[in-house]
């Protein structure tokens, strides 16, 4: 799994809330049987019209916005299970998604996956889609070391909740099959005393 | 000392609880498709791993098969390949299949109660979000990603944090043409789309107790609408029934030691919830969904909520929803034409379902205007659907019914509702594009889906019955 420790970066604002993972990516484009190549189709159908040209305004087509970290609205990555969204986001090129809420399943398959969700308040939420209006190469540090989001124009800084398990998987690059597979002498014990 | 359903399940399956880290959760019954799954044996490859339990595992073919024609190759190239590839896995694994042709095939969450696979006080993970819906028996039943999918192949096992609980009582009789469906939109609508996330919720009270099973996997199907990633009801002489004699359930002496089991699965009269919920089945009236998620739901007699009445922060998005949908706020759907008819998708597309809508269009046509397609959930369901002559009816009014699989639900087959259109649908998302690019969708109760099918518009059926 690809490690993270610190970023900094330019944001890609997306303030919508309730993003469903059928927006992040449809249905149609889960037919693929690898990993790869899903960041192709990441909002289809907000970033394309029906005959493929680009929808110019819509924030991913805006050259003016960039950078490897995704703020969106609260409610992120609800519906669908698909870890093709994760795959989706990573591919794109983003490494951390913030959002103040994320649905359950969707921050689960980011950190099996070692893309960073990173919950903040609805307040600094608000401050970061603040900063990034008032100066559209706004940067954010991330450091999950430190659980910390710090808005570089402004200096304003939030920490962040994040299981200390999970948090020493995504730092040494490690996953849960690692994790589990070195006991796999007490789920034997398990079965049998069943 | 005192628990929950939850916590009786949770406890009887944890191998290793450990201070700091997630609990190791052993998986009973691991159920897979062909779209959550090929990436997780690709992942067992890559590992040098065998499927570590492979006859605790049950695969079929349902989010990508056609709905037509089913014996016949798959038309479309990757969706041929990618069932092609669920096969070869399955052989290379050596795991249980209910492919195309197999008289088991069918959506995944029809075809585990059908065979009495799902069973109370089991855990159960399936890649796939409404996996809540087996949680009717009394189960710990929960979508997982892929990555987990992988887990548990490899081990068996998911590591995971102990869900909140969260009790959802209803109370009372419902209403002349309410139904599960209706009781459970109408929930997410009091609590929105993301009001159960990190719950595990029991359901919960007399209204829930009087429903069938089948009515109580619509229920616990849509738990995670409102973010909750899973559902149950306590198992009771409904369950036991329905269970009994299925064709994987426990016989003989084994069944008489698994329902003893069973017989404990309750939560206590003193275990305490993190949170409780009480709703009134009188306040129940027939729900639709007039919004991009199914939290945006109302009775069907009301009118869509003002967007300058919702908070600040959310009215942006509210109007986006509206404008997607072609819908005024403060508005009623009531007499709205509509172009599509769905009937099927986990939620509602079992042998009940089928017979409700039957009974309510025998001797009734569709309206000249709408296209409805009936899609059963399993090849059991169409075959006993067959057999009561429910058939004919739906040939009769001009409904098309159809074979096994998702279907118009997520559209990822040929079944797509066209740009723009309108779908009144008993599946269980109306997120933007769900059933095609730019359709529209309305979610309803198999009834209401029913009505509008025979009027070509949004109908309160209740005013249908009374003419009956």
């Amino acid at each position: 799994m690809k490690k993270f420790e610190k970023l900094t970066s330019a944001i890609v604002p997306l303030n919508i809330e309730n993003i469903d993972t059928d927006q992040i990516i449809p249905a149609r484009f889960l037919k693929a049987t690898t990993r790869e190549g899903f960041g192709e189709n990441l909002f289809r159908d907000w970033r394309y019209n029906g005959d493929n040209t680009l929808k110019l305004d819509f924030v991913l087509n805006d050259p003016t916005y960039s950078g490897q970290i995704l703020v969106a609205g609260k409610n992120f990555g609800c519906g669908s299970s698909r870890e093709h969204a994760a795959w989706a986001i990573q591919d794109a090129g983003f490494d951390v998604v913030i959002s103040s809420f994320f649905a359950d399943i969707f921050k689960g398959n980011a950190l099996n996956n070692g893309l960073l969700p990173v919950q903040v308040s609805d307040d600094f939420l608000s401050a970061i889609f603040a900063a990034v209006a008032a100066n559209h190469k706004a940067q954010l540090n991330v450091d999950l070391e430190n659980q910390t989001v710090t808005i570089a124009d402004t200096g304003e800084s939030t920490g962040f909740e994040i299981n200390a398990y999970k948090r020493s998987c995504l730092i040494h690059g490690y996953d849960d099959i690692d994790f589990i597979l070195n006991q796999k002498h007490l789920i034997q014990e398990f079965e049998q005393a069943k | 000392m005192s628990k929950t359903l939850v916590e009786k399940i949770w406890d009887a399956h944890v191998v290793k609880s450990e201070a700091g880290f997630p609990d190791i959760l052993y998986i009973d019954t691991h159920l897979i498709h062909e779209v959550t799954s090929p990436q997780a044996f690709d992942g067992l490859r890559k590992r040098g791993l065998p499927v570590f339990r492979p006859q605790q595992t049950v695969a079929t073919a349902d989010h990508n098969v056609p709905t037509i024609d089913q014996l016949k190759p798959i038309k479309e190239e990757l969706s041929r390949y990618q069932v092609d590839m669920l096969t070869k896995n399955c052989a290379e694994f050596g795991i249980e299949l209910y492919g195309l042709g197999h008289p088991f095939q069918g959506i995944v969450h029809v075809i585990g109660p059908e065979l009495g696979i799902t069973l109370p006080g089991k855990t159960m993970v399936c890649g796939d979000s409404h996996t809540s819906t087996h949680g009717a028996f009394g189960a710990i039943a929960f979508g997982i990603g892929t990555s987990q999918v992988e887990q548990v192949f490899a081990t068996q096992c998911l590591l995971q944090q102990k869900p909140k609980t969260m009790k959802i009582e209803v109370n009372g009789t419902l209403g002349k043409g309410v139904g599960a469906k209706d009781i459970i939109l109408y929930i997410i609508s009091q609590i929105s789309a993301a009001g159960g996330t990190g719950y595990f919720i029991e359901y919960a009270g007399s209204a829930i107790e009087a429903l069938s099973m089948e009515a109580r996997m619509t229920i616990c199907n849509m738990s995670i609408e409102m973010g909750a990633r899973g559902g149950l009801i306590a198992p009771d002489q409904t369950t036991f029934d329905y269970i009994k004699g299925r064709e994987f359930a426990p016989a003989g002496a084994e069944w008489d030691k698994a329902l003893a089991y069973w017989k404990t699965l309750f939560s206590d009269a003193d275990a305490e919830f993190d949170k409780v919920l009480t709703f009134e089945a009188k306040d129940i009236t027939p729900m639709i969904t007039y919004g991009t998620n199914p939290g945006m739901g109302m009775g069907i007699q009301e009118n869509i909520p003002a967007t300058n009445a919702q908070p600040d922060k959310e009215q942006l998005s509210f109007q986006k929803a509206l404008d997607y949908m072609g819908f005024d706020d403060d508005s009623s759907l009531i007499g709205k034409p509509v172009d599509y008819v769905f009937i099927g998708s986990c939620t509602n597309s079992r042998i009940e379902d089928l017979r409700e809508v039957a009974e309510f269009v025998k001797d009734r046509q569709k309206a000249e205007n709408v296209t409805v397609w009936i899609v059963p959930g399993s090849k059991q369901v169409e075959q006993q659907a067959k057999n009561e002559g429910l058939d004919k009816i739906f040939e009769h009014a001009g409904f098309q019914l159809r074979e096994p699989g998702c279907s118009a639900c997520l559209g990822m087959n040929e079944d797509k509702i066209p740009a723009g259109k309108y779908c009144v649908s008993t599946s269980n998302r109306n997120f933007e594009g769900r059933q095609g690019p730019n359709s529209r969708t309305l979610l309803v109760s198999p009834l209401t889906a029913a009505a509008a099918a025979i009027t070509g518009r949004i109908t309160d059926v209740r005013e249908m019955l009374a003419e009956a």
